[in-house]
């Protein structure tokens, strides 16, 4: 049976981990091949590395930790942050990344989409939507969700697996960084409106909320980052809780 | 030992090249016909659209080659998928080593099947010491049906084949080389047959 995949989440910048890490046994905790080794030997599904830097070095820098990445783990993982043209996702995939994610790029430039997945196949492409509600509408956001813009969360959804993502990261921006739990009725809205897995991402607070965004978010992945880097959730820990209440995880 | 893995611009090169040097196997990427022919074992790897890699391969004699190799013949998720008679896939003609089809997923399902998925009925040296029900790591939205040379299967809405084996020439859909422990293990098994 297909399993519920957990994504750690590693944000970077220049080619270091940002969020304040907590692994006792780790060597260099801000160092991210050493960090994405020891998820792979927890039983991480996947892991997402989200680039937030800003420099002109960012491009190579960012290559060059996929490359380095790549021949530490044998586990999937996805590259996302400011990725905005096809020869970008090409460097990217060349160097070992398994799937790429693109943000803001996508709502500026939607037909980035189709060439993308012309290019490398729709199973590398994921399209990470950020969201939040304005007046009971959910209403897609950029830049990190400084930026509203007039787009229904479902609809870009549907357009976007129309154009040909394989997959959808959906944050929602109001329970991101609460630990109150995921937007768990959006999600399974998202679920039924598109018929590529969504990765559920925002709010993950205790194995609970996990549990919540599997059975009644219907997600297909989740996604969280502090609760793992600051050791309150263990990986095996949670899916042993997960296969408690009956969900198919891999151990 | 002398690894090639089959050059026709098929993505994600770079994590088989890495996975066979954890193995301690440099792996060499090769569209030269004599040097795929001379090679201990073959990597046929593909991700990406059937009917453009079947077009690729075709625009190189690649395609006339890989039936006639003579040593194990490993192919990785769509290199598995063209090893086969037809694909749905751009209604693509394959390689015609497996005689089997590969069709579509029901709409029914998410497509693609994404991510980690157990593997049974195991048969044949390239599942040595993988226990049955082993998890691996799959992407696709395509599947090999049920077939003779079916070698182990997957259960996606549809029970299929996630390997298949003819003689020298070796098939799986999941991805080995990311599938943790179990992936190795399975390449060192292929290794073992090339030796």
């Amino acid at each position: 049976m297909l399993t519920k995949r957990i994504i750690p989440c590693l944000d970077i910048k220049d080619g270091r981990t940002v969020k304040g890490v907590n692994f006792v046994n780790l060597r260099d905790a801000g160092d991210p091949v050493e960090l994405a080794r020891q998820y792979a030997q927890e039983n991480a599904d996947e892991l997402v590395f989200l680039d937030i830097s800003a420099t002109e070095q960012k491009r190579k820098t960012l290559a060059d930790l996929v490359y380095r990445v790549a021949e530490a783990i044998d586990i999937p993982f996805t590259v996302g942050g400011g990725i905005s043209s096809v020869e970008d996702v090409a460097v990217l995939l060349n160097n070992g990344a398994d799937k790429v994610s693109i943000n803001s790029a996508a709502v500026k430039q939607p037909e980035l989409i189709n060439a993308l997945a012309q290019a490398y196949g729709s199973q590398c492409i994921v399209v990470a939507i950020d969201a939040k509600q304005i007046a009971g509408k959910w209403k897609v956001h950029l830049v990190g969700g400084k930026e509203p813009t007039d787009l229904d969360l479902f609809d870009w959804a549907r357009e976007v697996e129309q154009r040909g993502a394989g997959e959808i990261l959906f944050t929602s921006m109001d329970h991101d960084g609460t630990k109150n739990g995921f937007a768990n009725a959006a999600l399974a809205e998202l679920s039924a409106a598109v018929n590529i897995p969504i990765i559920a991402s925002g709010g993950a607070g205790t194995m609970d909320h996990f549990t919540a965004a599997f059975t009644q978010g219907k997600a297909d992945a989740a996604l969280a980052a502090s609760v793992f880097h600051f050791g309150e959730i263990g990986l095996n820990e949670l899916k042993q809780n997960l296969k408690k209440e009956q969900l198919a995880v891999r151990l | 030992m002398k690894i090639a893995i089959i050059d026709y611009g098929a993505g994600n090169i770079q994590s088989i090249l890495f996975a066979l040097k954890r193995l301690g196997v440099e792996g060499k990427l090769s569209a030269d016909a004599e040097e795929i022919k001379t090679a201990q074992g073959v990597i046929f790897p593909g991700v990406g659209e059937a009917s453009s890699a079947m077009t690729k391969l075709r625009a190189t004699g690649l395609d006339q080659l890989i039936p006639t190799l003579q040593q194990p013949v490993l192919g990785i998720c769509l290199g598995m998928q063209l090893m086969c008679r037809s694909t749905a896939e751009g209604n693509t003609k394959g390689l015609g080593i497996f005689d089997v089809e590969v069709k579509r997923f029901s709409p029914a399902l998410k497509v693609p099947q994404m991510g980690w998925n157990t593997i049974e009925k195991l048969k044949g040296p390239l599942f040595d010491h993988i226990p049955e029900s082993s998890y691996m790591y799959l992407v696709h939205s395509y599947y090999a049906a049920l077939a003779s040379e079916t070698v182990a299967q997957t259960d996606y809405g549809v029970a299929y084949s996630s390997a298949l084996q003819k003689e020298n020439f070796y098939g799986v859909q999941f991805h080995p080389e990311k599938s943790s422990q179990l992936g190795q293990q399975l390449l060192q098994n292929f290794l073992q047959l090339c030796e």
